[in-house]
């Protein structure tokens, strides 16, 4: 069997973000909860914001998927913690740039490990699983 | 039933994906097209095609004679007494929904019970829901056993005589569960209801004879038994379409169009209306005429070995959930230890394994099963032993790289 292929999907970086997630959890008071499922295949998001104003002070993340949307989940809460919504909103816009197979700027998402998963742009069955908790964090905007 | 001449009758299994020979494992989802199909479709577009029941040119009545003669074979196959009782449409999601709609709101009230099962499709789930909704009836489930099946005993207790309308898979396309149609009918007519069928996992697979079943309505899809999308038939008692209004209106299903009112055709073409699915429904009659010829008893036969050589294959491999029945039809569902479905069935591709991987449209099931999703391995007539055994050893592959790559 040819690991190459699947090496450049489940790089080492995703599968530790899947097995040890980074601010996963739920915080016990009522935060701002938002969801989002992917009808498709099952997997579910749950994101839970502190705000202050408009900068997420602390973001936590609950949910079922594959590896790559959970560990997708955890880079993104790690990666829009102390920023701007705005600012998480054009991550956003870059991360689904970058699953289109655009050369984007990684530094902008001041997390190197997102670099990552930029495989997945080449397996489009998967990226519906990478997008899924950006697309679920555009909704605190609205 | 030879499977390697079998196989040479369906160009597209004879093909790499990802650098290794396809194995194709998604026939539930959707099942590859014979030749025999394909040409009887290519010959429509290139020789025949014309609108039906219209006009009195040539090509006209050549095109009709094979959408009629399509129905004629419809009906053998699943031996139901007339053509009347034939509807061509667009598929099982399509046949059940004018039951329920028709049927359901025209019969059903507020004290009625509607029954079903947790093993059902999507499809035959959320038109109960609608008539439950819309007349105020009480939708009630029949509860599954320990091991994917229903007692009589169960179906008894469940169905009263407040239930109109009992409607079932007559196999299960998670658990590959085969349901005992031809008892459940007697229950619910001892009870006064109906039986609705979902033929979608059946037809492709099992000899079907509506009139011994004796099911009131029973529906199932071209695609899953070698013919085109977008063709499907719903079987009805004729008796019971007579008294049924139709849901669509327009061309082709009137009698006599005036302007505040109108009159519908005879069975089966008022529940016909617009253009009708014609390629699809001749490519339906090749795909039924390449089955019989083969023989649904060998097809079954050959379907039983590999089923029970699959679960034996994948009993073996440690950390391997397999969901239903032993008896079953021929497609295993499961979960590699805790792989993600998704994962499963990433791996496996990159093999040339193709399989499906999600809740199936059965998202009542996976929380009854305590499941997000699975994965799910379906067999039809072209596959073979070697088949599962890649399936085996992709599978084993699978669980040593999520075990060992990356920690």
């Amino acid at each position: 069997m040819s690991h190459f292929n699947l090496d450049t999907l489940y790089r080492q970086v995703i599968m530790d973000h899947y097995k040890h997630p980074r601010n996963r959890g739920t915080f016990e008071d009522e935060s701002l909860t938002v969801e989002m499922n992917n009808p498709t295949c099952g997997d579910r998001i749950f994101l839970q914001f502190k705000l202050d104003s408009d900068v997420v002070e602390d973001v936590r993340f609950t949910g079922e998927g594959c590896s790559i949307s959970l560990a997708s989940a955890s880079m993104m809460t790690q990666a829009i913690k102390g920023k701007k919504i705005d600012e998480a909103l054009k991550m956003s816009n870059l991360f689904s740039k970058m699953m289109l197979g655009e050369e984007v700027d990684i530094e902008a998402f001041g997390l190197e490990d997102i670099e990552a998963l930029q495989g997945v742009s080449n397996f489009p069955a998967r990226i519906k699983c990478a997008t899924l908790a950006w697309k679920a964090m555009e909704k605190v905007s609205k | 039933m030879d499977v390697r001449k079998v196989r040479e009758q369906f160009p597209i299994l004879d093909q790499e994906v990802n650098g290794h020979p396809l194995v194709y494992l998604d026939s539930s989802a959707t099942a590859q097209k014979p030749i025999k199909v394909i040409e009887a479709v290519n010959n429509y577009y290139r020789q025949t095609n014309s609108n039906v029941h219209r006009g009195v040119h040539t090509l006209g009545s050549q095109a009709t004679d094979l959408y009629e003669g399509a129905r004629d074979k419809v009906r053998r196959f699943i031996n139901a007494r007339s053509t009347a009782e034939i509807i061509f449409n667009r598929g099982t999601t399509t046949g059940i929904n004018v039951v329920a709609q028709s049927y359901g709101l025209q019969n059903v009230t507020a004290e009625d019970e509607i029954v079903i099962t947790p093993m059902e499709h999507h499809s035959n789930i959320i038109p109960w829901q609608q008539v439950a909704k819309k007349t105020g009836a009480t939708l009630k489930y029949i509860p599954l056993q320990e091991d994917g099946t229903i007692s009589l005993e169960d179906v008894k207790e469940t169905v009263t005589n407040k239930t109109k309308i009992v409607a079932i898979a007559h196999v299960s396309n998670v658990l590959g569960t085969i349901n005992p149609i031809k008892e459940i009918a007697k229950i619910a007519h001892e009870n006064g209801a109906v039986i609705v069928v979902d033929g979608a996992q059946s037809a492709p697979h099992l000899k079907i004879d509506v009139q011994d079943l004796d099911c009131d309505f029973y529906a199932f899809s071209g695609h899953k038994m070698g013919a085109p999308t977008g063709i499907g038939v719903l079987y009805g008692k004729e008796e019971l379409l007579e008294k049924m209004e139709p849901v669509e209106f327009g061309g082709e299903m009137i009698d006599f169009v005036e302007k505040y009112d109108s009159t519908w055709k005879e069975l089966p073409w008022k529940f016909e209306g617009g253009t009708p699915i014609i390629a699809g429904a001749i490519g339906l009659g090749a795909a039924i005429d390449f089955l019989s010829d083969i023989g649904m008893e060998n097809i079954l036969q050959h379907e039983e070995k590999l089923a029970k050589y699959a679960l034996e294959r994948l009993s073996e491999i440690d950390g391997l959930t397999i969901y239903g029945p032993t008896k079953r039809a021929a497609l295993v569902t499961f979960n590699l230890d805790d792989v993600h479905p998704h994962d499963v069935s990433t791996v496996l591709d990159t093999e040339g394994i193709a399989i499906r991987a999600g809740h199936h449209c059965a998202q009542v099931l996976m929380k009854h099963l305590n499941v997000s999703a699975t994965a799910r391995a379906s067999m039809y007539l072209y596959n073979t032993e070697e088949d599962i055994d890649r399936l085996a050893e992709g599978l084993v592959k699978t669980k040593e790289y999520f075990g060992n790559v990356a920690f």
